[in-house]
């Protein structure tokens, strides 16, 4: 067929010379690339013990945001559950009452609030979307359980702990102890 | 023996009496993927194939009608799963040719080094399975370290590994992060030491040459009458890639050359899409150099200039009334979106990617095509395997780069 550019470049497939057809040299040659990959660094990382270091930017499980009084920063707008291309967040919204502002940051709060990690695609979207600094994807990935009930995470497991009352717990989570 | 088992009558001078039909796939260890060939085998010989599709069938194309613009960028993650950044900024691109978005050249750039390191990976996937599938394991093994090093590269831009839902419609989410520059950088330094090794493993090694030589050979007509692109494409003779005959992304700003080979066997494709790492890892080279140019304001550029479609910065979405308002708008898909018709494609890890989308103005596609080149692929299986040996039908399915999720969609 005649060039359709004048880019193409013909691959190398000239026919093996007498010396590469030579079985011992040959196997030698791969011998040696084979001992020498024995004495290199081991990249491999012995999970669960050892984890390799994340970007500060990795998607992984949803945690609920607090701000710095401990109060849920959350509002039930809905617009995680809006972008989530999995359909994975479920919601209810409650109005906030008096004496409940050490709680909740807004005066509406989310009153259930779940993340069903099955449906989840860890995409992101919902941390994108969220216009109230609540949700974030954690550098925790790996959820296990025995039944599927349990992957449907609520708010007693998606929120950090409190700043305040649980400072040590806190930092712990964020791997500062 | 009784008659119906005659399936296919053999020829004579044939040592079996009768075909035996194999099963490969759809879960089998050879096939990577979910494939299923009904082989009618003569012995080791195959007589007939016949190629099944739709066992991950999830209906993207369905999917993505319910779905504003944004939202279907996940879905096309799960088409070439091995290359999904290219997938994904294929997507943007039609997306952004629909809207009438127009990239800044940083954003172009940057876009071309990601598609270029995750055509790396996808061809290193690719010719280090041929590897594996002609009796070299080692070989995949040493490689895949170094996928890992690309995909961390994602990860610092995206957060996630494998189906990176990166960038956004008229640019990236983010910018790139020191950390991501030099980890490229490094990459840029390391992988040319290691592609050497690799090739110096397989190239010129005769079982491995003598075992792809002349398996699954397709001529030039043959593959464009299937409609053949990418790779497979070029290992037969064709010089067409989607990259120089319609540049997107501004890849006429770049300089490289399309390998190709002559007869379309397992070994034109490994040593086509050889060749190819080498010019993507080139390209990367000069996208990077490109971007070190920019100077001042436009070297902070990494999306384009349009509050309708690109989300406002975080920190003005708290404070100020406006940005929560487009905010709102973007998030719920309620921005204007014009009613077109595009056609959008782009060099994807094995082949022409094409996305046609039909818009009636809603919020959601009104009608969504992808054109997957593994679909394509498969149909000229049968045709590739027949009369040859078993052992060498697993070699072409792989050489073939079919990846079942592309396949299906
Ligand atoms: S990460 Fe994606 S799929 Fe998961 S809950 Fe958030 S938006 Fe939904
Ligand atoms: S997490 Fe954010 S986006 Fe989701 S309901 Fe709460 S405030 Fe709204």
């Amino acid at each position: 067929m005649q060039n359709l550019t004048h880019r193409s470049k013909d691959v190398d497939r000239r026919p093996l010379s007498l010396w590469e057809k030579m079985y011992i040299p040959s196997v030698a040659k791969g011998m040696s690339i084979t001992f020498g990959h024995m004495f290199k660094k081991v990249p491999t990382i012995r999970y669960p013990e050892e984890t390799r270091p994340f970007s500060p930017v990795f998607r992984g499980l949803h945690v609920l945001n607090r701000d710095e009084e401990g109060r849920e920063r959350c509002t039930a707008c809905g617009l995680c559950a809006v972008a989530c291309p999995a359909e994975a967040i479920t919601m209810e919204a409650a109005e906030r009452k008096a004496g409940e502002e050490n709680l909740y940051r807004e005066e509406k709060y989310a009153a259930r609030y779940e993340i069903n990690m099955l449906r989840c695609i860890f995409c992101g979207l919902c941390e994108e979307a969220c216009p109230k600094d609540a949700i974030y994807l954690s550098e925790t990935f790996a959820p296990s359980n025995y039944a599927r009930k349990g992957f449907i995470y609520g708010k007693e497991d998606l929120l950090i702990p409190d700043p305040k009352t649980q400072a040590s717990d806190l930092a712990a989570a964020k791997g500062q102890e | 023996m009784q008659e119906h088992q005659h399936n296919i009558k053999l020829p004579d001078g044939s040592i079996e009496r009768q075909t035996t039909t194999l099963n490969l796939g759809p879960t089998h260890p050879a096939t990577h993927g979910v494939f299923q060939n009904i082989l009618e085998m003569d012995g080791e010989r195959v007589v007939s194939a016949e190629s099944t599709v739709g066992y991950i069938h999830r209906a993207f194309e369905k999917l993505a009608e319910r779905r504003p613009l944004y939202q279907i960028t996940p879905l096309t993650d799960r088409l070439n799963y091995c290359s999904s950044p290219i997938n994904n900024m294929g997507w943007h691109m039609t997306c952004e040719k629909l809207l009438g978005v127009v990239t800044p050249k940083r954003v172009d750039y940057m876009r071309v080094i990601i598609m270029e390191l995750a055509r790396i990976a996808d061809h290193v996937i690719c010719n280090s399975v041929i590897g594996v599938d002609a009796g070299a394991l080692s070989v995949f093994l040493y490689v895949m370290q170094y996928r890992e090093r690309i995909y961390e590269i994602y990860e610092e831009i995206c957060g996630s590994r494998l189906t990176t839902n990166i960038g956004r419609i008229g640019g990236f989410e983010r910018n790139f992060t020191p950390a991501a520059w030099s980890k490229l950088e490094s990459f840029l330094d390391e992988f040319p030491k290691v592609m050497k090794e690799f090739e110096n493993l397989l190239k010129r090694n005769r079982i491995f040459v003598e075992r792809c030589v002349g398996a699954g050979p397709i001529s030039a007509e043959r593959a464009l009458n299937y409609g053949f692109t990418g790779p497979n494409l070029r290992a037969a003779g064709v010089d067409y890639d989607v990259r120089v005959h319609t540049p997107y992304s501004s890849y006429e700003d770049f300089d490289f050359k399309i390998p190709v080979g002559t007869t379309g066997d397992v070994y034109d494709r490994w040593l086509v899409r050889n060749e190819e790492i080498w010019e993507s890892l080139s390209i990367v080279r000069q996208a990077y150099e490109k971007i070190q140019q920019f100077k001042g304001e436009e070297a902070e550029v990494f999306h384009a200039n349009v509050p309708e479609y690109y989300l406002p910065k975080k920190q003005d979405v708290y404070t100020k009334m406006e940005a929560l308002i487009w905010h709102f708008k973007i998030i719920m898909g309620e921005t204007a979106i014009p009613a077109g018709e595009v056609y959008h494609s782009v060099e994807g890890g094995n082949g022409e990617l094409g996305f046609y989308m039909i818009s009636d103005g809603g919020r959601s596609p009104y009608r969504l095509h992808f054109r997957r080149p593994c679909f394509i692929y498969y149909q000229a299986y049968p045709e590739l395997v027949k009369d040859s040996m078993l052992a060498d039908a697993v070699l072409v399915l792989s050489s073939l780069n079919l990846i079942a999720g592309e396949m299906d969609a």
